[in-house]
C-alpha cells in the first residue's frame, strides 16, 4: 500500500461526499415535480411522450398497481431485446463485422441479464453484438433499468413519508423523470468528456493495421497438431462505446461494450476516465440518501444512511486494498527473479489480471466501488485476485448491494434493512418499533424478512446444484480447489445481486448456465421487489404518530452503528460457512504453497 | 391493466429510437465534431499505413523491441477478443506461464529480478503500457540489438514515461507502442 494510493482513494471518497447533497436535492425535486433549470428543454419532451403512449401525468398508483406497471414494462423491454439480438443479421443496419443471430439460451440470458439490471455477460460483445443491437438492445436497458431502480426507490421513499395515503405515485412518470432530468443530461457530457480522453464512438467498421513487428503464433488445434503462423495484422474492435459507457456506469449497469470491460483501453482509457467511472457509480446511489432525507423530513437520517454505507466502504477497500498489495507466494519458486514489492517506478503486489495504467489501489478500489453498488463493470480480473481480496466484491455483493448500492435498488434495499434495524432495537427495549413515526408491525418484518431471505435461497440452491453436477456444473470451472467453488458462488451471487461482475474464467455460456443465471437474475430483482413494493403500500396507509421519549432514533451514531451490526450479521451468518469453503480456504492453503491445475 | 400493456409497448418503442439511437447518433456526431481522433480509436499512421492505436498494446517478441506485457487476449494483443488469464493465485498454470516469462527475459538469471508487470498478463490483454522500471530492465537488450549506447536509449524511455494524471490519478507507465515507434525512428533495426 502506499501513500499515493491511499491518496487517490481520499480523493475519489472526497469527491462523493461533495456531490452528494446537490445531486440529492436536484433529485428529490425532479420526482417531486418541482421546477428545475432544464424544464425549458425537456418539459416539451415530457409530454409529447406522455400524450403519445398515453400516459395519464396526473394519474396516482397503489403499490400494486404501481408493481405491475412497472412489470408489464420491464417484460416489453426484455422481449425488445430478445429480438433484436435474434434478428440482428437480418437488420441491414449498423452491422458492419456482419454478424450472425445470437443462439436463444444466449439471447434469453442476455434479455434477462440487462433487463434486470445485472448485466452479465457470457459473451464476448465485440464478436457477437452488432452496433444496433449494443445501442438500441442493451444500452437502452441501461437507461430503463437504472429509472425502474429509481423510481422504485422514490416509491419507497414516499411510502414512508405519506401518511394514510394509498398511493405511492405514478410509475411511467417516475420512470420519465428520471431517465430525462437525471440520467440523459448527465450522459450527453460524460460521453463526451470519455471521448476526450480517447473512449471510441463511431460506427465504422473494425480497422486493420499493420503490426509494427509481425509475430509468429503457434495454435494447438483440437486435433492436437500444432500450425505455425505469421500474424502481420492486428484487427481493432471499434464502436458506439462512449455513449454506452456512460450510462453503464452512471446507471450502475456495467455491461462492457467490449469484453474486457472497463479495463478494456477503449472503454476506460486514462486514470481520469477511471475516476469518472467510479464516480458515476457512485454518484445516484449517494445523492438518493440525501433525496431520502430530504423527501421524509429528516435530513440527519439521510446522512446516518449515508455513513453506515461509508463504514462498509472503507472496510471493504482497506482489506481489497492490502490483499492486492500482497505478492502471491506461490510465485516464490522464480520469487529470486521477479520483483515482488513496488517502488516510485514499479507496481509490485498482485499485477495479474491489472492494468499498468490502473495499478493496484485503483484496481482494488474499482472492484469494491463496482460491488458495494450493483454496477458490475471491472477494471481488473476479480478471478486473479488474491483470495481475501476476491472476497471483497464477492461479500459486498452477498450483503445485498447496499453499500450505497445499485441506482434506487441499493436505497430500496438499504431502507428493507432499515426496517429490520429498527424491529430489532424496537424488540430490545420491549416497545413497538416505529420508523420515521410510522408502527413497524408484522406484516412490514414477515414481507422484510422475505426480502432478505429469498436472495441466499437463490444463490445458495443452485449453487449446491451445479457443485454436484460434474457433467453441466463443474465441467464449466477454470480454476480448481477451493477457487472452483468461489467461481460457480460468485456467479450465482452476481446474478441474484443483480451486480454482473465474475469470476470469469468460469465457462457460463452453456445451456444449464445461462438458463439458470437467466432465472437467478429475474427472481433477485422482481421477486425482491414485490414484497419490498408491498411494504411500502403498507406503510404509505399508516398514520405518523408524534415523536415521544420512547422514539427510536434514526438519525444518530447510535443507529448507524446498529445498522452496520444488522447487515453484517445477516450478509455474515448467511454466507460465512459458504466464504469458509472458497475464498478464506484458498487464502489458508494458498499460504502453505498449495496449488492446483 | 389492458392500458398499462399497451403504454408499456409504446414507451419501450419510442423511447428505444430516442435512447437507442437519437443518443448515441447525437453523442457520435458531437464526438466528430470535438473529438475526432479519439472517437476513431487514437489510430496511429507511418508512411501512410495505419500501424496501430495508440490506446492498444501489441505483441514485440524481437530482442531489438521493448516488449509489452504477456497478454491473454486470443493469440495474444487480439483486439477483437479482448480479455485476462483469469487464473486464479492457487492455480499452477499461472506459476508455469511466469516461470517462462522469467525465463525469457532474463535467460541467463544473472539479471537483476524482473518487475511483476512485465511478468503478469494484463485485464485486457491489450495494456499498452509497461511501468518504467520494466521498460529500463530492457534497455541493455534493445541497446545491444541496435548497436546504440544503454544511455541513449534509457533516455529515450526517460522521455516516454507518463507522469500519474495531475501528478495524482493512476500509475507511472510507458506506452510500449509508442516507445517502439520512436526507437524505430532514431535507430532503425537492420533490416532482416
Amino acid at each position: 500500500m502506499t501513500l499515493n494510493g491511499w491518496l487517490q482513494i481520499a480523493v475519489f471518497f472526497a469527491l462523493v461526499l461533495l456531490a452528494a447533497k446537490p445531486m440529492g436535492l436536484y433529485m428529490a425535486r425532479v420526482y417531486e415535480r418541482k421546477k428545475t433549470l432544464l424544464d425549458p428543454v425537456l418539459g416539451p419532451i415530457e409530454r409529447l411522450l406522455y400524450r403519445v403512449t398515453g400516459v395519464d401525468a396526473d394519474a396516482e398508483m397503489g403499490w400494486i398497481e404501481y408493481g405491475a406497471a412497472m412489470l408489464i414494462f420491464s417484460c416489453a423491454t426484455l422481449l425488445l431485446t430478445y429480438a433484436i439480438e435474434r434478428l440482428q443479421h437480418a437488420i441491414p443496419l449498423w452491422n458492419p463485422q456482419h454478424l450472425a443471430a445470437v443462439e436463444p439460451y444466449l439471447a434469453w440470458n442476455t434479455a434477462a441479464s440487462f433487463t434486470t439490471n445485472t448485466n452479465w455477460q457470457s459473451y464476448v460483445p465485440e464478436s457477437t453484438m452488432s452496433y444496433l443491437t449494443q445501442m438500441a438492445g442493451l444500452a437502452t436497458h441501461n437507461f430503463w433499468s437504472a429509472a425502474t431502480g429509481m423510481a422504485l426507490a422514490i416509491a419507497f421513499i414516499r411510502g414512508i413519508s405519506r401518511r394514510e395515503s394509498k398511493t405511492l405515485g405514478n410509475f411511467w412518470v417516475d420512470l420519465t423523470r428520471g431517465t430525462l432530468w437525471v440520467l440523459l443530461p448527465i450522459c450527453l457530457v460524460y460521453a463526451l468528456a470519455l471521448v476526450s480522453q480517447g473512449v471510441v464512438q463511431n460506427l465504422k467498421p473494425y480497422d486493420t493495421v499493420k503490426l509494427v513487428e509481425p509475430q509468429s503464433v503457434t495454435v494447438t488445434g483440437t486435433d492436437g497438431k500444432s500450425t505455425t503462423t505469421l500474424v502481420t495484422t492486428q484487427t481493432i474492435a471499434q464502436g458506439p462505446t462512449a455513449s454506452q459507457e456512460a450510462i453503464k456506469m452512471l446507471g450502475t449497469n456495467g455491461g462492457g461494450f467490449f469484453n474486457a470491460n472497463s479495463s478494456h483501453p477503449f472503454e476506460n482509457p486514462t486514470p481520469l476516465t477511471n475516476l469518472l467511472e467510479m464516480l458515476s457509480i457512485f454518484l445516484i446511489p449517494a445523492g438518493l440518501c440525501v433525496t431520502l432525507g430530504r423527501m421524509v423530513g429528516s435530513p440527519g437520517h439521510g446522512w446516518a444512511v449515508f455513513a453506515a454505507m461509508s463504514v462498509l466502504w472503507f472496510a471493504g477497500v482497506l482489506t481489497c486494498y492490502w490483499a492486492e498489495s500482497q505478492p502471491n507466494p506461490l510465485l516464490h519458486g522464480v520469487n529470486q527473479r521477479v520483483a515482488m514489492s513496488g517502488t516510485a517506478q514499479s507496481p509490485g503486489g498482485n499485477m495479474e489480471g491489472k492494468e499498468v495504467r490502473f495499478g493496484v489501489a485503483n484496481s482494488a478500489l474499482f472492484a469494491t466501488v463496482t460491488t458495494d453498488a450493483s454496477c458490475g463493470a471491472v477494471n481488473a480480473m476479480h478471478d486473479s485476485f488474491m483470495p481475501l481480496g476476491g472476497m471483497v466484491p464477492l461479500a459486498n455483493i452477498m450483503m445485498g448491494e447496499i453499500i450505497f448500492g445499485g441506482v434506487g435498488s441499493g436505497m430500496y434495499g438499504m431502507l428493507i434493512l432499515v426496517i429490520v434495524t429498527v424491529f430489532i432495537a424496537g424488540l430490545m427495549v420491549g416497545r413497538t418499533p416505529e420508523y420515521l413515526g410510522k408502527k413497524v408491525q408484522a406484516y412490514e418484518v414477515q414481507l422484510s424478512m422475505l426480502y432478505v431471505l429469498i436472495f441466499p435461497l437463490v444463490i445458495l440452491g443452485f449453487t449446491a446444484v451445479s457443485v454436484l453436477a460434474p457433467s453441466f456444473g463443474t465441467s464449466s470451472l477454470s480454476n480448481h480447489g477451493p477457487h472452483g467453488l468461489s467461481q460457480i458462488l460468485y456467479a450465482y451471487t452476481s446474478s441474484a445481486g443483480n451486480n454482473g461482475s465474475a469470476f470469469a474464467g468460469l465457462n457460463a455460456n452453456t445451456h444449464w448456465y445461462n438458463a439458470t443465471l437467466g432465472i437467478t437474475m429475474l427472481v433477485g430483482r422482481f421477486l425482491m421487489m414485490v414484497p419490498m413494493l408491498a411494504v411500502a403500500g403498507s406503510l404509505a396507509t399508516k398514520k405518523i404518530a408524534p415523536e415521544s421519549l420512547g422514539t427510536f432514533p434514526v438519525n444518530n451514531t447510535l443507529f448507524t452503528v446498529l445498522l452496520v451490526g444488522v447487515i453484517l450479521i445477516v450478509g455474515a451468518l448467511t454466507f460465512f460457512p459458504a466464504l469458509s469453503l472458497g475464498p478464506i480456504l484458498e487464502h489458508l492453503l494458498l499460504r502453505s504453497g498449495i496449488s492446483f491445475s | 391493466m389492458m392500458k398499462h400493456i399497451v403504454t408499456a409497448l409504446l414507451y419501450t418503442v419510442v423511447t428505444a429510437v430516442l435512447l437507442g439511437i437519437g443518443y448515441p447518433l447525437a453523442v457520435t456526431g458531437l464526438a466528430h465534431v470535438f473529438f475526432a481522433k479519439q472517437a476513431e480509436g487514437s489510430l496511429i499512421s507511418r508512411n501512410g499505413e495505419l500501424v496501430g492505436s495508440h490506446l492498444i498494446g501489441q505483441s514485440f517478441s524481437g530482442p531489438g523491441y521493448f516488449w509489452s506485457r504477456p497478454s491473454a487476449a486470443g493469440t495474444g494483443y487480439d483486439a477483437t477478443n479482448s480479455g485476462g488469464s483469469n487464473y486464479a493465485p492457487t492455480n499452477s498454470a499461472l506459476a508455469t506461464r511466469v516461470t517462462a516469462t522469467v525465463q525469457t527475459l532474463n535467460p541467463k538469471g544473472t539479471n537483476a529480478p524482473v518487475p511483476i508487470d512485465l511478468a503478469t498478463a494484463s485485464a485486457s490483454g491489450l495494456d499498452p503500457d509497461i511501468s518504467p522500471a520494466a521498460a529500463f530492465y530492457q534497455v541493455a537488450r534493445v541497446a545491444a540489438e541496435r548497436h546504440i549506447s544503454e544511455d541513449a536509449v534509457r533516455n529515450l524511455v526517460a522521455a516516454h514515461i507518463t507522469q500519474r494524471q495531475f501528478g495524482l490519478l493512476g500509475e507511472p507507465r510507458v506506452n510500449v507502442l509508442d516507445l517502439n515507434l520512436d526507437l524505430d525512428k532514431k535507430a532503425p533495426v537492420a533490416s532482416k
